[in-house]
C-alpha cells in the first residue's frame, strides 16, 4: 500500500513572506505524526494546503497515492476522508453535542439528502459510540457553546471520528487544558490513531513525549529533521534553532 | 438674443446720429432697396437681400436683422418698411433705416414680412459679410463664425479682403478657416483643393461635417484631397474625444474619490460600514451652503472666497458629527459588522429627515465663485470646465494630505497599528477607543470636504448623500479594503470606465453595465484589487 | 421531521386570523363593532405580503447568516410578474382601448408586443414566472457569489447593488414594463373584479394561506437536517467546509428558495395595492425589509411575522398622522433594535424558550 500522504517539493507564500519552502512530507498508513516547530515554521499553513484551504504556488500534495489534493476544494477533501481539527476549538455553538455529532456523521452530503434525512438506529448506535469514547454522554442534550473549554476540544474530535476519516489533521489539541484533560487526550488519540493515521501539531512537548511517535520539526517552512523525539531533541540545527540565535 | 438686440440698438442709435442731408438721397435709393424685401416669392426677396448686402452700407444691417428675427413689417397705410420694437410694455414702429420712432404699432396695421429657411441662410451670410468689417474684434469674430456655414460666392472677395485687413489673431485664425470653407464651397478648382488641404487644420465638427458633404459631390483630385483632410480630421477628432472622456472620467474619479476615500477610512480601519457616509457629505454640502448665505450677510465683499471658508467649515462639522456617532452608537457595535451597517443606516435616515426639517426638502442654491465658472476651450473639440478642474485638483490634494498624514504623522502611526492588531496596539500603550473616535472623524470629515466639492456640480438636497453611497462603496470593494491606493485605482477605474461606456451605452445603460462588472469582478477577487493575502485576511 | 408545539400553535393562530377577519368583513353587519372595514382588509393582505417577505428574508439571514440587501429585487419582480398578467387582463378597457397593447405601448409609440410579454395572458404561465423570474435570478447571482466565497459585508453590498441596478433598467422606457409609472390600472384577476369586497377577500384569504404556507415550509427546512447545517454555516462556515459540506451549494439552494418565497410575496402585493413601479426595487425598501426581522427577532421565523406587520402598522398609523416623524421612527428603530434589542421582540423577554427560536448569533 502506498503512502496515505505524500507531500513534495510545496511552496507558498504570502506577499513575499515564505510561509513554506519547498516542503516535503510522508506519512504511512496507520502512522501517527507528531510536527513541531516555533510560531511561523509553517505548520498551520501545511494543513491549509493538504485540506484545500491555500494553494500551494509549486509542489505535489498527493492523497493515498494518486489523489491530487491541489487540485479540489475543502469538502471534496473531507468527503475523501481528511478530518481537520483547528487550533481554535470549533464547534457549532448553537446546536447540541448530540446535533454537533450527526452533522459530522459520515452520510450523503448534499442539500436534497440532508432536508430529507432521518437517523437511523445504526446511525444513532454510532452517535452513542462516539459520545462514550469522548466522555460527553451526560452532556448530549447541552448546546456546544455551554461547554467547557477542554469538552470542546473533545468534541471536534468526536466529530472528526464520526467522519470516519482515513486521515486526521490536529492542530494542538491540548492548548489550554488542564493535566489531567491532556493525559485523557493523547490517551484518546492514540487509540483512534490503531485504525487510522494521525497527524498531530503541538507545542507541548511533553504532550509529544506521551504519544510517543516519530517527530518532525519544521522550520521557516521546511522539514529541519525528522525521527523519534529523542533523535531530533539531539540533533544539533534543532537545538540551533530552539535555543541558539 | 440679447446680444443681437444690443448690437441691434447700438446700431440704430449709429444710423440715426449719421443722419444727415447729405446722406438723405442715398436713404431713398437704399427705401427703394428695402421695398425688394416686400417681393411675393422668396426668389427675389433673396436677391433684393444680396443688394442690400452688396451695397455695404451699414445702414442695412438693422432692418436685415429685423427680417431674420420676424421684426419687420410692411406698414400698410403707406407700404412703408419698418421695424416693430417693444417699449415699455408696448409696441412701437421705428423706420427701418433711420431707427426714428414712428408711433404706436397697432396690431393689423402692418403686416410681416415672411422668411423662409433659406432666406434665413443668406441672412445670416449678409449680415456676417457687413459685419466682418465692424470696428470691433468681437462683432468681427461673431461674423466671421456665422459665415462659416453661411458664405455664398459672393462673399468670397469680402472674406479674402477681410482676411488680409485682419490685425487681430484670433479672429485672422477664423477667418482663415471661414474662408477656406468658402473657397472649397464657392471656389475655382485650384482653390478647392488648397482649401481642402487648409481645412485639414481645423479638426472640428463642423469642418468634418462639410468635408463629408463635398466628397459626396467631389471627384478626382479634389476627392483625393478631400478624404485625406476628413481622415486627418477624423483621427484628431477621434484623439479630442478620448481626451474628452478621459477629462470627464477622471473629474468622475475624483468626485468617486472624494467621497470613497473616507469610506475607505473607516470600513479599511474599523471595518465600520459606514451606511451613513452620504450623509456626512450631505453635511459637507449643506454646511457649504450656511456658509456662503452667512458670508453674504455679513462680509458680501469677501464672497467669491466663501468656498474656501467652507472647506474647514465642512470638514469640521462633518467630522465632529462623525464623532459624535462612533462614541453614541458605533462604538458599540464593533465587531458585528452586519449590525453595524443596519445601525448606521438608520442614522443616515434620521439625518435625511433633520436637514429636511431644518432646511425643507427642496435643493438649495450654491453659487459657484467666479473662478470655478467658465472653461477652457483647448480646440474645438475639447473643452475643460473650471470647477472640473478644481475638483480634480482638491481630489489630488485631500489625497494627497491624507496618505501623508496616515504614513508620516504620529496619528497616523498609532491608526496603522490599531488596523494591524488591536490587542497588540493596546499593550504597547496606544488609546485604540480614541483612534477609532479620531479616525471615525476624519473618514467623515472627508466625507464633509467631498460635500464641499459636490455642492459645485450637484444638487444639494437631503438625498444627496444617497446617490453617491453605492458606488462609494463600490470604489471600496473594487479597491480592497485598508488601502488607500487601492480606493483610488477603483475609482479611477470605475469613473473611467463609466465615462467610456456612456457613448456606446447610455447613461443609465453604461452605470447598469458598470455594476453586473462589478459584481462580476468580485466575484473573481472577493476581497478587491489590493486585497491583504495570507492568514490576516482570513481571520 | 417532528415539529414544535409553539409551531403548531402558531399555525393555528395563522389560520384562524385567515379565516376569522374575512368573516367578520363579510358577515358582521358594517354596524356592528367587530365589523372588519374591507380597505382594512386589503391592507392587512398587504402586511401578510409583507411578513412573507420577511419570512423569506429570515431564511437566509437568521439561519444561514446571508444578509441580502436586494431582497427587495426578489419581490418586485414577483410582482412585475404578477402585473403583468394583470395588465393583459386589462384588455381592451384600457384608455386607449387597444386590446393588443397595454396603455404605455401605446402611448410610447410602440407596435407589437415585446416577445417577454408573450404567454402572460395566462395565469398558470404569470403564476410560473412569479417563481421563475426571482428564482433564476437568485440562482444565477448566488452560483457566482457563493462559488466564489463572497459572504458578510461584500455580499451584502453586491444585493444591493444587485437590486440598484435593477432599479435603474426598470425606470428605463424602453425595457418595457412601463418606465417610471410602472404598472397600474389593473381591472380584474381570474375573471373578478379587483375593486369589489369578495375579491379583497380573496386576496387577503389567498395571502393568509401563503403566508402559513411559507411559514410551515420554513419551519420544516429549518427542523430538518439541513436546517441545522445550516446553522453551521451561519455560525462556522469552515468547520461546516472541512465537514466535508459544500456549502456553497446550501446557501444557493436557501437563497433561491427565498428569492421565490420573497418573488410570491410580491405576486400576492400588487394585486392588493393595485400598482408596481421601479420604486420597489430602492436599496432603501430592501433595507427596511431587514429591521422588521431585527425588530421581530432574527432566526426565530414567528419574530419576522411580527416584525413585518408591526413596523408596517405603526409606517401606515406615523406616516398618515405625522409624515415627517416616519423617518425618525424608523431610523430610531434600526439603531434602537441593533443596540438594545439584538436578539429581537421574539428573541428576548424570554420568549426564546416559549417559541423555540434556535441559538441566536
Amino acid at each position: 500500500m502506498s503512502e496515505i500522504l505524500y507531500l513534495d517539493g510545496i511552496s507558498v507564500s504570502f506577499g513575499g513572506f515564505k510561509a513554506l519552502n519547498d516542503l516535503s512530507l510522508v506519512v504511512e498508513p496507520g502512522e501517527m505524526r507528531a510536527i513541531i516547530g516555533p510560531n511561523g515554521a509553517g505548520k498551520t499553513t501545511m494543513m491549509d494546503i493538504i485540506t484545500g484551504r491555500t494553494r500551494p504556488d509549486k509542489g505535489i500534495a498527493l492523497f493515498q497515492g494518486d489523489i491530487d489534493l491541489t487540485r479540489m476544494d475543502e469538502a471534496q477533501i473531507a468527503n475523501l476522508g481528511i478530518g481537520r481539527k483547528f487550533q481554535k476549538p470549533t464547534v457549532f455553538e448553537s446546536h447540541s453535542v448530540e446535533d454537533n455529532l450527526q452533522l459530522a456523521q459520515k452520510a450523503p452530503r448534499g442539500p436534497l439528502a440532508t432536508l430529507f434525512a432521518k437517523l437511523s438506529d445504526s446511525q444513532q448506535a454510532a452517535i452513542d459510540e462516539t459520545l462514550e469514547a469522548i466522555a460527553l454522554t451526560a452532556a448530549r442534550r447541552r448546546l456546544a457553546g455551554e461547554l467547557s473549554h477542554g469538552q470542546k476540544q473533545w468534541l471536534e474530535i468526536g466529530m472528526l471520528l464520526m467522519q470516519q476519516p482515513e486521515l486526521l489533521l490536529v492542530d494542538e489539541p491540548v492548548a489550554g487544558m488542564t493535566d489531567a484533560e491532556t493525559e485523557q487526550t493523547a490517551d484518546l488519540l492514540r487509540r483512534i490513531a490503531q485504525t487510522r493515521s494521525v497527524v498531530v501539531v503541538e507545542h507541548d512537548m511533553e504532550f509529544v513525549r506521551a504519544l510517543g511517535t516519530k517527530v518532525s520539526v519544521l522550520h521557516e517552512g521546511s522539514v529541519l529533521s525528522e525521527g523519534p523525539l529523542e533523535a531530533v531533541q539531539n540533533d544539533p540545527r534543532v537545538i540551533e534553532v530552539y535555543l541558539g540565535r | 438674443m440679447l446680444r443681437r438686440i444690443i448690437i441691434l440698438s447700438l446700431l440704430l442709435f449709429a444710423a440715426a446720429a449719421n443722419h444727415s442731408p447729405a446722406r438723405a438721397e442715398q436713404s431713398d435709393q437704399m427705401a427703394d432697396l428695402l421695398q425688394g424685401l416686400t417681393a411675393k416669392s422668396f426668389k427675389a426677396k433673396i436677391a433684393a437681400v444680396e443688394t442690400l448686402a452688396a451695397s455695404g452700407d451699414s445702414r442695412v444691417v438693422a432692418p436685415l436683422t429685423a427680417l431674420l428675427e420676424g421684426r419687420l413689417h410692411r406698414r400698410k397705410a403707406d407700404g412703408a418698411i419698418v421695424i416693430v420694437q417693444r417699449q415699455d410694455g408696448r409696441k412701437i414702429f421705428l423706420d427701418a433705416l433711420t431707427g426714428t420712432p414712428l408711433g404706436e404699432a397697432k396690431p393689423r396695421a402692418s403686416r410681416k414680412i415672411r422668411v423662409n429657411n433659406r432666406l434665413r441662410g443668406v441672412l445670416h451670410g449678409a449680415l456676417g459679410a457687413l459685419t466682418l468689417f465692424s470696428p470691433d474684434p468681437a462683432q468681427r469674430l461673431t461674423a466671421a463664425q456665422a459665415m462659416f456655414k453661411s458664405a455664398g460666392a459672393d462673399s468670397l472677395s469680402p472674406l479674402a479682403k477681410a482676411y488680409l485687413q485682419e490685425t487681430d489673431g484670433d479672429v485672422r485664425q477664423v477667418l482663415a478657416r471661414t474662408l477656406a470653407a468658402a473657397r472649397l464651397r464657392h471656389g475655382g478648382d485650384e482653390e478647392k483643393l488648397a482649401a481642402a488641404k487648409m481645412l485639414a487644420d481645423y479638426p472640428d465638427r463642423e469642418v468634418r461635417d462639410l468635408l463629408a458633404n463635398t466628397a459626396l459631390q467631389a471627384q478626382d483630385k479634389l476627392l483625393a484631397a478631400v478624404t485625406v483632410a476628413s481622415k486627418s480630421i477624423e483621427q484628431r477628432l477621434a484623439f479630442f474625444d478620448v481626451l474628452q472622456n478621459l477629462f470627464q472620467g477622471i473629474s468622475l474619479s475624483s468626485v468617486l474619490l472624494l467621497a470613497a476615500i473616507g469610506l475607505a477610512i473607516t470600513f479599511g480601519v474599523m471595518g465600520v460600514i459606514n451606511m451613513a457616509h452620504g450623509e456626512m457629505v450631505m453635511l459637507g454640502a449643506y454646511t457649504t451652503h450656511v456658509v456662503q448665505v452667512l458670508v453674504q450677510e455679513y462680509f458680501p465683499g469677501a464672497f467669491t472666497h466663501s468656498l474656501l471658508l467652507a472647506i474647514p467649515s465642512a470638514f469640521l462639522i462633518a467630522g465632529l458629527f462623525g464623532v459624535f456617532l462612533e462614541r453614541s452608537v458605533i462604538r458599540f457595535l464593533y465587531g458585528r459588522p452586519l449590525e453595524t451597517l443596519l445601525a448606521t443606516w438608520g442614522l443616515s435616515l434620521m439625518l435625511q429627515q433633520f436637514v429636511r426639517s431644518i432646511f425643507g426638502p427642496t435643493n438649495k442654491e450654491v453659487i459657484a465663485p467666479s473662478w470655478m465658472s467658465g472653461s477652457i476651450e483647448i480646440t474645438g473639440g475639447l473643452v475643460l470646465t473650471h470647477n472640473r478642474i478644481w475638483i480634480i485638483v482638491f481630489a489630488a490634494l485631500v489625497f494627497l494630505l491624507l496618505t501623508l498624514l496616515i504614513r508620516y504623522t504620529d496619528f497616523g502611526l498609532r491608526m496603522r497599528a490599531v488596523t494591524q492588531n488591536r490587542t497588540m496596539a493596546n499593550s504597547v500603550g496606544i488609546r485604540s477607543n480614541w483612534i477609532d473616535a479620531m479616525t471615525f472623524g476624519l473618514g467623515s470629515g472627508v466625507a464633509g470636504l467631498a460635500g464641499v466639492a459636490l455642492s459645485q456640480i450637484d444638487n444639494v438636497s437631503p438625498n444627496l448623500g444617497q446617490s453617491y453611497i453605492i458606488d462609494s462603496f463600490l470604489v471600496v470593494v473594487f479597491g480592497g479594503v485598508g488601502n488607500l491606493w487601492g480606493t483610488m485605482v477603483g475609482a479611477l477605474s470605475l469613473g473611467l470606465a463609466n465615462k467610456f461606456l456612456e457613448p456606446y451605452a447610455g447613461a443609465v445603460l453604461g452605470k447598469i453595465l458598470i455594476l453586473v462588472l462589478v459584481i462580476l469582478f468580485i466575484q473573481k477577487r472577493p476581497r478587491g484589487l489590493f486585497a491583504l493575502k495570507g492568514r490576516a485576511a482570513e481571520a | 421531521m417532528q415539529l414544535k408545539t409553539s409551531t403548531w400553535l402558531f399555525a393555528v393562530l395563522l389560520a384562524a386570523v385567515t379565516i376569522i377577519v374575512p368573516i367578520l368583513n363579510l358577515a358582521v353587519p358594517e354596524t356592528s363593532p367587530l365589523h372588519f372595514p374591507t380597505y382594512g382588509l386589503s391592507l392587512f393582505g398587504k402586511y401578510l405580503s409583507f411578513a412573507l417577505l420577511a419570512l423569506s428574508v429570515d431564511l437566509i439571514w437568521g439561519f444561514c447568516g446571508i444578509l441580502s440587501l436586494g431582497h427587495g429585487a426578489f419581490f418586485a419582480l414577483g410582482g412585475y410578474a404578477m402585473g403583468m398578467h394583470l395588465m393583459r387582463q386589462i384588455g381592451d378597457r384600457g384608455v386607449y382601448g387597444n386590446a393588443e397593447l397595454p396603455d404605455f405601448m401605446v402611448f410610447l409609440d410602440w407596435q407589437e408586443l415585446p416577445w417577454y410579454w408573450y404567454g402572460f395572458d395566462s395565469f398558470a404561465f404569470a403564476m410560473a414566472m412569479v417563481m421563475l423570474a426571482p428564482g433564476v435570478l437568485a440562482f444565477v447571482f448566488g452560483w457566482f457569489a457563493f462559488r466564489s466565497r463572497v459572504s458578510g459585508v461584500y455580499l451584502s453590498i453586491i444585493t444591493q447593488a444587485m437590486t440598484f441596478a435593477l432599479m435603474l433598467a426598470f425606470f428605463r422606457n424602453d425595457m418595457g414594463f412601463g418606465g417610471n409609472n410602472g404598472l397600474t390600472d389593473f381591472k380584474e384577476l381570474l375573471g373578478f373584479d379587483l375593486r369589489s369586497q369578495s375579491t379583497r377577500v380573496a386576496l387577503f384569504m389567498a395571502s393568509g394561506t401563503a403566508l402559513l404556507a411559507g411559514f410551515v415550509l420554513c419551519r420544516m427546512i429549518v427542523a430538518s437536517k439541513l436546517g441545522k447545517i445550516l446553522v453551521g454555516i451561519r455560525d462556522a462556515e469552515s468547520r461546516t467546509r472541512f465537514l466535508g459540506y459544500r456549502v456553497e451549494h446550501y446557501k444557493l439552494f436557501v437563497f433561491t428558495l427565498s428569492a421565490v418565497m420573497a418573488g410570491i410575496a410580491g405576486a400576492l402585493y400588487v394585486p392588493q395595492v393595485g400598482i408596481i413601479n421601479p420604486g420597489e426595487f430602492a436599496p432603501a425598501n430592501s433595507i427596511e425589509i431587514v429591521v422588521w426581522v431585527a425588530l421581530g427577532g432574527r432566526g426565530t421565523l414567528i419574530g419576522a411575522i411580527m416584525g413585518a406587520v408591526l413596523v408596517n402598522l405603526t409606517k401606515s398609523y406615523l406616516t398618515a398622522a405625522f409624515p415627517e416623524i416616519w423617518l425618525f421612527a424608523l431610523g430610531g428603530l434600526f439603531v434602537g433594535v441593533t443596540l438594545f434589542l439584538p436578539k429581537g421582540i421574539a428573541g428576548s423577554f424570554g420568549l426564546a424558550r416559549l417559541i423555540g427560536a434556535r441559538g441566536q448569533p
